[in-house]
């Protein structure tokens, strides 16, 4: 079962959140944002060698205009292999953990796996952020040593910051899911 | 609850049979580590799973069913199956069934005793045998302060595969009465090369621990104690770094086998930065000897300090007359300028004196290069401590003088304002001096008061060119320090065979049918680059910096001599 719904970011920026049931105890929620614009990458590019033109005309060192062209390749392959991230996904399987997913415009992916045990729970919690104030979804990590206490806070969905009414059904989502694991019968 | 199945890949075509492995019963977890085919005597696969058990200390044990059916499911088959259920009894009893390519496996559960009889969920999860045995997993907390049973579910896995070696020895080659199915069982893996360089090691370790058994008692002995030696194998940073590396060849050559991961990941690594680092040296050796480079080298190191001198002498006599406009006191511009003028003379016709003997010890202390990389450059550093000694003479008078001064400033200041220090209290208290006391205090004040510009202009220049020292010889202590430090071993490793340091796992989902259990797949998440650093980084015998930049700036402010780069050997002051 797959669902896509669109949404908007906090900045404004249309997004779309894609939901699949893999099983009863089994969701994945993606949040999708946009990809990179021909016309953006077109006018930086121009840009940049505007610039070198130019300062070749003034200097006249050919050097400058080589240069250029590898600043931006140079540029272009690190924005997109450590800047630019496409889709940011979770990945709840009750009983074993969450996954958090976040995938590079150049395919990279980066995971970090969090185990049910560590997991205390999953909330949507308020910050300030540059002039806003917006709402993030984050998994607050158990303490080993205090019950009540929580040790660390994962934020999730840190680059396409959805608005709460986005955030509000991946909530949904995961505390069915997170339910079931304090009503199952606990072992000995 | 949920039941998980951790399912090895390499089985997935195998012939059908039971399924051996652990029983994780915290997790609600079957750890699956092989398939026992038939035909099999029951007594004897008890037998068989009793010694891997008391050999490996993990609990193996039959968990349940697997069939492996070509053609159309046997009713048969399946009835026999469940009565092997009777034979090994263990709850709850796992059948697994696969038909003909199907990816879509059947899954069920028997249970006897079963308190709640609902339907459990069951995930099966595939993992990849071999490398979840050779792999490392990386807590990024510490587990100092960790009971047993809060130990990571996935560790429990991680350590239950890693343990489970002798399980993986025989293979279908063998032959006995068990026939089994893992990641090896096409064949044992080995390599000759691995086996001789194994045999080899033991003589080779026994030959270089003499040795350096010998050179360290040669270290010791008492000739090398006596003080103007001691002193100045103190002072020398060549020395320290040879040190440093003795020892890390002691820890190489030592017979003990490496107890944990960290021990051998630390004896490998030290081998490797040892290997690259004697591997850059001799390069450099052959680059320097090549078309008598050292010959150039000595005949430009002359001139270089000549012309060292000559800029000193034309500072100072920038100095002497009016530098940047200001007006210094004559007299006592003279006889610094003159004194520092003849030190420098001094310190020219020592250096005229060794020329004849300079490309002899540099054509000596360069073969000392093939040691490595690392001594090459404190050699370097040496070097440059040696050429600019006379900076540092002059950097010292200067600093004495200027704290001489300052102190007498600061104390004939409390004298002029009626008060003393109590040493006994160590603070400032008001005392009534007498008129002669007040009078000569005032005038000595006024006398240190104004020759005070001229001695923080000479210590200003002295110290500024002895910062400049220190920064160069501090750049190059780094970059020794870079390369005693990096884990070579661990970047190599995690480059080329990344699932050896895990950070943790990933899962991903695979295709699912409706009514199937749900089937993903377990990889291993590499650690990052940084974490690995982090990790193995190997310790090194100094650290910066030895002061805050405040306490920095007061000791410059007060005179002190300043001393930036700390070696773990000094006491603290």
């Amino acid at each position: 079962m797959a669902d896509e719904r669109r949404f908007l970011s906090a900045s404004g920026v249309p997004i779309a959140l894609r939901r699949r049931q893999h099983s009863a105890s089994c969701r994945e929620l993606a949040v999708r944002g946009p990809r990179l614009q021909l016309r953006s990458l077109s006018a930086a590019t121009s840009a940049v060698w505007l610039a070198a033109y130019g300062l070749f005309a003034l200097c006249e060192n050919s050097m400058v205009l080589s240069a250029a062209i590898f600043i931006t390749l140079i540029g272009l392959i690190i924005y997109l292999h450590f800047v630019k991230i496409d889709q940011e996904s979770l990945l709840v399987i009750g009983s074993l953990g969450i996954q958090v997913t976040s995938a590079y415009a150049s395919g990279k992916e980066s995971t970090t796996f969090i185990e049910m045990g560590q997991v205390k729970d999953v909330v949507i919690n308020e910050a300030i952020h540059m002039q806003k104030v917006i709402y993030y979804l984050c998994i607050l990590l158990q303490d080993p040593e205090d019950p009540q206490g929580v040790s660390e806070v994962v934020p999730l969905f840190q680059s396409s910051k959805p608005r709460l009414d986005c955030l509000i059904e991946v909530y949904k989502s995961c505390q069915e899911i997170l339910e079931q694991r304090k009503t199952a019968p606990q072992s000995s | 609850m949920v039941l998980k199945v951790f399912f090895p890949s390499c089985c997935s075509s195998a012939d059908s049979g039971i399924l051996i492995g652990r029983w994780i019963s915290e997790q609600n977890s079957a750890v699956i580590l092989a398939v026992v085919h038939f035909p099999f005597i029951p007594v004897q696969v008890k037998q068989y799973l009793g010694e891997v058990q008391r050999g490996t200390k993990v609990s193996v044990s039959v968990l349940g069913s697997w069939s492996n059916s070509k053609q159309e499911k046997e009713e048969s088959l399946s009835e026999f199956l469940e009565d092997l259920g009777t034979i090994f009894c263990h709850e709850p009893w796992i059948q697994i069934s696969k038909e003909g390519d199907s990816k879509f496996w059947s899954c069920s559960i028997l249970q006897k005793h079963s308190k709640n009889p609902q339907e459990e969920e069951i995930i099966l999860v595939y993992y990849d045998q071999r490398k979840v045995m050779l792999s490392h997993l990386h807590p990024p907390l510490d587990t100092a302060g960790q009971r047993a049973e809060d130990a990571s579910k996935l560790s429990a896995i991680f350590d239950t595969v890693a343990r489970s070696q002798v399980l993986f020895m025989t293979d279908r080659y063998d032959e006995g009465p068990i026939k089994l199915t893992h990641w090896q069982s096409d064949g044992v893996e080995a390599s000759i090369i691995v086996e001789l360089l194994k045999q080899a090691s033991v003589p080779a370790c026994m030959l270089l621990t003499f040795l350096l058994s010998l050179l360290s008692g040669i270290c010791r002995s008492r000739v090398l104690k006596f003080w103007p030696l001691s002193f100045l194998w103190s002072k020398l940073s060549t020395c320290e770094q040879l040190g440093h590396r003795l020892q890390h060849l002691q820890v190489i050559s030592s017979n003990k086998k490496a107890q944990n991961q960290n021990q051998l990941m630390r004896k490998a690594n030290i081998f490797v930065s040892l290997l690259i680092d004697v591997a850059l040296g001799i390069l450099l050796m052959s680059w320097l000897y090549r078309k008598n480079r050292i010959g150039h080298l000595a005949d430009t190191l002359i001139p270089v300090a000549d012309h060292v001198a000559e800029e000193l002498q034309d500072l100072l006599q920038w100095l002497m007359g009016a530098p940047a406009g200001l007006k210094m006191n004559r007299a006592l511009d003279q006889v610094l300028g003159r004194f520092f003028l003849y030190h420098i003379h001094l310190w020219i016709s020592y250096i005229h004196l060794l020329s004849p003997f300079i490309e002899m010890i540099l054509w000596y202390v360069g073969l000392s290069a093939c040691l490595g990389l690392t001594v090459a450059l404190c050699i370097l550093s040496d070097i440059i401590a040696l050429l600019t000694f006379h900076i540092y003479c002059f950097y010292v008078y200067g600093a004495r003088l200027y704290c001489l001064k300052i102190y007498g400033l600061s104390s004939l200041w409390r004298l002029f304002r009626g008060k003393k220090w109590n040493v006994l209290r160590q603070r400032v208290d008001s005392c009534s001096y007498d008129l002669d006391q007040l009078f000569i205090g005032t005038l000595l004040f006024t006398i240190l008061l104004f020759l005070l510009p001229t001695t923080a202009l000479y210590y200003l220049v002295f110290t500024l060119l002895r910062l400049l020292v220190v920064i160069v010889q501090g750049l190059i202590h780094l970059l020794v320090d870079l390369i005693d430090s990096l884990p070579l071993y661990s970047l190599i490793l995690r480059l080329c065979r990344s699932y050896r340091l895990a950070a943790g796992v990933k899962f991903r989902v695979l295709e699912q049918q409706d009514g199937k259990p749900l089937r993903l797949l377990m990889q291993i998440n590499p650690l990052s680059y940084g974490g690995v650093v982090q990790t193995y980084r190997l310790p090194t015998y100094s650290c910066y910096p030895r002061d805050s930049w405040a306490s920095l700036c007061k000791k410059l402010f007060l005179g002190e001599l300043i001393y930036p780069w700390k070696h773990k050997g000094d006491k603290q002051n």
